[in-house]
C-alpha cells in the first residue's frame, strides 16, 4: 500500500536536490530520494511504513519552475526536476505551516508523556516561532477512553491522520477516523467503544505528537530518564525485536525495534504491554524453602543444599518440565543437569497431549520459511490456529499477502475472527478436523491424479469430499507459492499426530512448504537444546522417558519445574496438580510464585525473567536471536543458566563450568549444527480417523493467557480479548443439553468437574462447549478435545 | 652606597612601623563594618538563593506537576522525583526530594520550572542534627512554601520585569 516503487535500474530518474544530483524510482516521490540521501525534510504526516496522505504540508519544498512549494511526500519525481528543501522560499512555507499547527496544540509540553521525544517539539524547535502571534482561544477537544491500552489527550492531535491509516493497515479494521472538517476535525472512533485490534499500540509509537500515549506507562517516566535496550518479544514463536524502556531498574514501556526481517517497526500489544506481568507483586525475589508446612525465605546456599539432597534422595524417578518460553540456554543445562542425573522424562511441551508420533516426528518444528516469506505467499492453509492472536506479526504478514491476492483458507474448531477475507474456512468439532483434513487430501489425489502413499486409500476411503475441500486443494494446488501451517491451537488436539500426518502429506502433494506456528517463544530452540523426551540435543539418541504429560500420570519422586505454572500451562491441569501433590519433591525454577506452586512445592527458586537474564530464542523461523538483560534481576533473583550451573557443580557433576551465557549457547550451536531444518514427516499411514461427534471441551487458549508473564498484565487482562471464566457454547448446543435457561452450568469431565457462567457464543461448532485453557476454571479440568458433561448448575 | 644610607635611615626613625599604625589609625576612627549578626544582618537581594520552597496556588493547589525539568537541569543530581497519577488524572510527584548536601544553590531548578513551584528563598539560616536531615522532602518543601509564601510572592513580583 505504500506508494514507494521496486527500485529497477531501468525506471530511475535523476533529479537534483539543493544542486545534488541523485537518483530516484520513477514514480516515487520526492521525499522517498531525499530520506535516501539523507537531506532531511521535516514532515508529520508522512510515514515510511503507511500510505501517503499529505495532509499535514509541513513537507513543502520548492521546485525550480513551480510558481508554488510542493509537498515532498506527494509530489512525484520528474527527470530533471530541482528540489530545494531548504531555500529561503521552502523555509518560509515550512515556517508558515508550524505556525499555523502550534495555533491550537496546547503549552503542555511539561506534562506530556510525549515532551522530550516528541516530533512537533522537535520540529517547532527548528521551525517555529518563539512567541505565538495567535491571541484568540485555543482548540480544547474532549479525550476519548479508547480502552485500557491507549491514552488520548486530543487536545493535543495535529490531524496528521497516521494513526487512521495505522489502525486500518496493521490492526485490520478501521476502527479509527476523522469527523468534522478543518479545525472541528474530530479523531475517534465515531461512537464511544474501545480499539480492540491486538497491534493497537502502535497508533502510540507512530503518533508525532502526545494525543496517543501508553495508557498503563502514563506519567511514570520522563523520555530522558529512560534507559533503552535491545531485547526479543517472548511471548510468540515470532521473536518480534523490541527495545525495553527502563527507569530505576523497572521497566516502563516496551517500544519496537525496527527489524525489516521480522516485525518491521510494528509489535504486537501483547509484546508491548506484557511487561506490567514483570513487575507484579507475585514476583518471588528470595529463595523459599518449606519447613514443616511453613514458607522461610531463606539464602541461595541453603535453598540449593535443599534441591541437591532433594534430588539425590528422589534419583531414582525425576521427571523435569519447563514452558516452551524458556532460553534456550535454559533449556539446554535443564536436560543436561537432568540427564547427568539419570533421568529421562524431560519435556516442554506443555500444551500437547498427542505424543504417538515421538517416534517418528522430526526434531525440526519451525515455520519452514522465513517469517517475511509469508507476505509472498499465494495461498496458505492454517490449520488449527487463530493467528491473528497467537501469532499477530505473521497475521500481520499474511494480511499483506491477502491484499496481493493470496488465498488464505482455514481449518478450526472455533470461528475466529480474522480481519481479512478468507477464501475457504471449516470450522468444526476438534475430532472431526482430521477426517475434514483427510477429504482434502482426497480432493489433492483427485485433482493431482497422484498415487496415493501406502495405505491412505483405506483411510480416506468413506470420506466425503465437498466443494470446499475440492476448492481448498485447487487453491493449494494452482498457485505457485504456497504453505500448509499447523497452528498454536492445533498442538492440543488429541488427534495431533494424524493430523500432522495428513498435512505433511497434503503440503507434499501440493508442492508446498510445510511448518508450524508452535506455542511460546522458544519452543524451537527446546526441541534443538534437547527438551524432549525422545532426544537429546541436536536431536542426540536418548532413552526414551515420559513426555509432559505421561510424567504426571503416576507421580514422579521429584519434579524439576521451570518458568511453568502447571495449573495453568499443563493440558492437563488437574492431573498434574495430583501428581505434583503426591510427589516427594518439587523444586520450581520460576520468576512467580502462585498459591497453587506453594501447595505441591518444595523449594522456590526466583529465576529471571527474559528480561533480566541473557540468552537466545529462535524463533519459528529458525533465527537465532540473542539478548541481553534489560535490567538488574529484581532482589535475589538469579538467570536460571547460572543456578543450574552452579547445580551442576554442587551435584558434583562434570561440565558445569561455563562462565557465561554465551559458552552455553556455542555448545548448544555446535552440537545441532549438523541438524537437519525440514519438517516433513517419513509417511507412516495414520491407524484412522476419529470420528465421534460426542459433547468435547474446546479449550481456546487465548491471547492474553499464553505464559505466566503476560497472564500478570493488568493492562492487557481489561482487554475484550482477555479469557473469561466462562463456559461458552452455542445456541443449538445449549438448547440440546437443555441448560439454555440456566445461568450457571457444571462442566464434569471424569472425576473433575467446575461451574462457571453461560455464554452464548456462535463461533463455537455444535457439541462443544469451550471453557479457555490457563483460565482459573480449567485449571479445574482436564485436558481439552476430550468428552465432558454439562448440566445446569 | 646610597641605597644602605636609606635602608639605616628607614630603620633608625622606624618609618615603616609608623606607616603601618597610621593605616590602623586610619581605620580606628572610620564608620565600622562589624555587624552584630545575628541581631544585625546584611541586606538581601531579591534574588537570594537560599533553603528551597514548593509553592501552592491560592486556591491551595500545589504547583508542581511532576515534570522533572529541574531533576534533569541539576548539575549536581540534588533532586529525585517520582510521579504517578493522581485519582483527579493529573500528573502529580509521588516523592520530590532535594539533598542539601548535593545542592550547589545555583538556582538552574528555580529557572527551569514552567510553573514557579520550586523556588529558593532568602533563608538561610538553617542546620542538621540528625542524619537525614539534610533531604527535603516534598512535605518539608510545601511547608517552608507556606511560611515564606508572602516574601516569594514578593521578590518574585518585583523581579517579573526582569526574567
Amino acid at each position: 500500500m505504500s506508494a514507494k516503487p521496486e527500485i529497477n535500474a531501468d525506471n530511475m530518474v535523476t533529479i537534483e536536490v539543493n544542486g545534488v544530483p541523485m537518483q530516484a524510482a520513477k514514480g516515487s516521490m520526492i521525499i522517498h530520494a531525499t530520506d535516501a540521501a539523507n537531506v532531511y525534510i521535516p514532515r508529520f504526516c508522512y510515514h515510511k511504513k503507511l500510505p501517503i496522505a499529505a495532509n499535514c504540508r509541513m513537507c513543502l519544498v520548492e521546485v525550480e519552475g513551480v510558481p508554488k512549494p510542493l509537498p515532498a511526500c506527494a509530489t512525484p519525481v520528474m527527470d530533471g526536476m530541482k528540489v530545494l528543501t531548504s531555500s529561503d522560499f521552502a523555509k518560509q512555507a515550512q515556517k508558515g505551516v508550524m505556525e499555523f499547527l502550534l495555533i491550537n496544540h496546547p503549552l503542555d509540553c511539561p506534562i506530556c508523556d510525549q515532551g522530550g521525544e516528541c516530533e512537533l517539539q522537535d520540529i517547532a524547535m527548528g521551525y517555529g516561532r518563539s512567541v505565538s502571534r495567535f491571541a484568540e482561544k485555543k482548540r480544547v477537544v474532549k479525550d476519548k477512553n479508547i480502552g485500557p491500552l491507549i491514552e488520548t489527550e486530543m487536545t493535543r492531535c495535529i490531524h496528521c491522520t497516521r494513526c487512521i491509516r495505522t489502525i486500518e493497515l496493521v490492526g485490520g479494521d478501521k476502527e479509527l477516523g476523522g469527523m468534522g472538517r478543518g479545525t472541528n476535525t474530530l479523531i475517534g472512533t465515531y461512537i464511544e467503544r474501545s480499539v480492540d485490534s491486538e497491534m493497537s499500540g502502535n497508533v502510540i509509537d507512530v503518533c508525532p505528537v502526545g494525543a496517543l500515549t501508553a495508557k498503563p506507562s502514563r506519567f511514570a517516566a520522563r523520555a530522558w530518564e529512560m534507559r533503552s535496550t535491545a531485547g526479543i518479544a517472548g511471548h510468540d514463536c515470532i521473536g518480534s525485536n523490541i527495545n525495553t524502556h527502563t527507569r530505576n531498574k523497572e521497566i516502563v514501556r516496551v517500544v519496537p525495534n525496527e527489524n525489516e526481517k521480522i516485525n518491521e517497526v510494528w509489535i504486537s500489544d501483547r509484546d508491548r504491554y506484557a511487561y506490567e506481568g514483570l513487575n507484579s507483586e507475585s514476583r518471588l525475589t528470595s529463595p523459599m524453602i518449606k519447613v514443616g508446612g511453613e514458607w522461610q525465605k531463606t539464602d541461595w546456599n541453603t535453598a540449593l543444599e535443599e534441591v541437591v539432597e532433594g534430588l539425590r534422595g528422589n534419583k531414582a524417578n525425576i521427571a523435569g518440565l519447563m514452558s516452551p518460553n524458556v532460553t534456550t540456554e535454559e533449556a539446554f543445562l535443564m536436560q543436561k543437569l537432568l540427564r547427568d542425573m539419570g533421568a529421562t522424562s524431560i519435556d516442554y511441551r506443555v500444551g500437547q497431549q498427542d505424543f504417538s508420533d515421538d517416534n517418528g516426528v522430526p526434531i525440526a518444528q519451525g515455520l519452514g520459511s522465513s517469517i517475511e516469506a509469508l507476505e509472498s505467499l499465494d495461498a496458505a492453509l492454517l490449520i488449527g490456529s487463530n493467528i491473528r492472536h497467537d501469532q499477530p506479526i505473521a497475521s500481520h504478514r499474511l494480511r499483506k499477502a491477502v491484499g496481493n491476492g493470496a488465498k488464505v483458507m482455514l481449518l478450526n474448531s472455533i470461528d475466529y475472527d480474522i480481519n481479512y477475507p478468507i477464501a475457504e474456512k471449516i470450522v468444526t468439532h476438534p475430532n472431526e478436523l482430521a477426517s475434514e483434513l483427510a477429504a482434502i487430501v482426497k480432493a489433492m489425489l483427485e485433482t493431482t491424479q497422484q498415487s496415493a502413499p501406502a495405505g491412505l486409500d483405506a483411510l480416506i476411503g468413506s470420506v466425503t469430499v465437498t466443494d470446499s475441500h475440492k476448492a481448498i486443494a485447487a487453491n493449494l494446488n494452482a498457485a505457485a507459492n504456497t504453505s500448509v501451517i499447523i497452528g498454536t491451537q492445533a498442538m492440543a488436539l488429541t488427534d495431533l499426530s494424524t493430523l500432522r500426518m495428513l498435512a505433511g502429506l497434503l503440503a507434499k502433494l501440493a508442492d508446498s512448504n510445510f511448518g508450524y506456528l508452535p506455542r511460546g517463544a522458544n519452543s524451537v530452540g527446546a526441541r534443538l537444546a534437547g527438551a524432549l523426551p525422545f532426544a537429546g540435543v541436536g536431536g542426540k539418541e536418548v532413552t526414551m522417558g515420559k513426555n509432559a504429560l505421561s510424567m504426571f500420570d503416576s507421580a514422579a519422586s521429584a519434579y524439576m519445574l521451570m518458568n511453568v505454572e502447571p495449573e495453568r500451562d499443563c493440558i492437563n491441569p488437574a492431573q498434574a496438580m495430583r501428581a505434583l501433590n503426591d510427589a516427594n519433591f518439587v523444586v520450581c525454577l520460576t520468576p512467580f510464585s502462585s498459591d497453587a506452586m506453594r501447595e505441591y512445592a518444595n523449594v522456590m527458586l526466583p529465576m529471571a525473567p527474559y528480561s533480566e537474564t541473557s540468552g537466545t530464542f529462535v524463533n519459528a523461523a529458525g533465527t537465532w536471536q540473542r539478548f541481553s538483560a534489560n535490567c538488574a534481576p529484581l532482589g535475589e533473583t538469579r538467570p536460571a543458566w547460572k543456578i543450574l550451573r552452579v547445580l551442576g557443580n554442587l551435584l558434583d557433576l562434570n561440565g558445569y563450568e561455563y562462565l557465561s551465557s554465551e559458552e552455553v549457547r556455542a555448545e548448544v550451536e555446535r552440537d545441532s549444527a549438523s541438524m537437519s531444518k525440514d519438517n516433513q514427516l517419513n509417511w507412516q499411514c495414520p491407524a484412522k480417523l476419529s470420528n465421534s461427534d460426542a459433547l468435547v471441551r474446546i479449550g481456546d487458549l487465548s491471547i492474553y493467557s499464553t505464559d505466566n508473564v503476560v497472564r500478570r498484565a493488568a493492562a492487557l487482562q481489561q482487554t475484550v480479548h482477555a479469557a473469561t471464566e466462562t463456559v461458552a457454547m452455542n445456541a443449538a448446543t445449549a438448547n440440546k443439553l437443555n441448560v439454555t435457561e440456566a445461568t450457571r452450568v457444571v462442566v464434569g469431565q471424569g472425576d473433575d468437574e467446575v461451574s462457571g457462567e453461560l455464554k452464548l457464543d456462535e463461533r463455537i461448532p455444535d457439541n462443544c462447549v469451550m471453557v479457555s485453557s490457563a483460565t482459573d476454571l480449567s485449571s479445574g479440568l482436564g485436558a481439552p478435545n476430550q468428552t465432558v458433561t454439562v448440566t445446569k448448575d | 652606597m646610597i641605597n644602605s644610607m636609606k635602608s639605616v635611615f628607614k630603620s633608625l626613625f622606624l618609618t615603616e612601623l609608623l606607616k603601618g599604625m597610621s593605616v590602623t589609625g586610619r581605620y580606628y576612627f572610620r564608620k565600622k563594618f562589624t555587624l552584630f549578626y545575628p541581631e544585625e544582618k546584611t541586606p538581601q537581594s531579591g534574588r537570594f538563593r537560599g533553603l528551597h520552597a514548593q509553592r501552592r496556588y491560592p486556591n491551595g493547589e500545589e504547583r508542581c506537576i511532576a515534570c522533572k525539568l529541574c531533576e534533569a537541569v541539576c548539575p549536581a543530581l540534588a533532586i529525585t522525583i517520582e510521579s504517578e497519577q493522581r485519582e483527579d488524572g493529573s500528573r502529580r510527584t509521588t516523592r520530590y526530594d532535594i539533598d542539601l548536601f548535593k545542592c550547589i544553590y545555583c538556582g538552574f531548578c528555580e529557572e527551569a520550572c514552567p510553573v514557579d513551584a520550586i523556588v529558593e528563598t532568602r533563608e538561610l539560616e538553617y542546620h542538621f542534627e540528625n542524619r537525614g536531615e539534610n533531604i527535603m522532602t516534598k512535605e518539608k518543601l510545601l511547608r517552608h512554601g507556606e511560611l515564606c509564601e508572602n516574601q516569594i510572592a514578593k521578590d518574585r513580583a518585583e523581579d517579573a520585569a526582569y526574567r
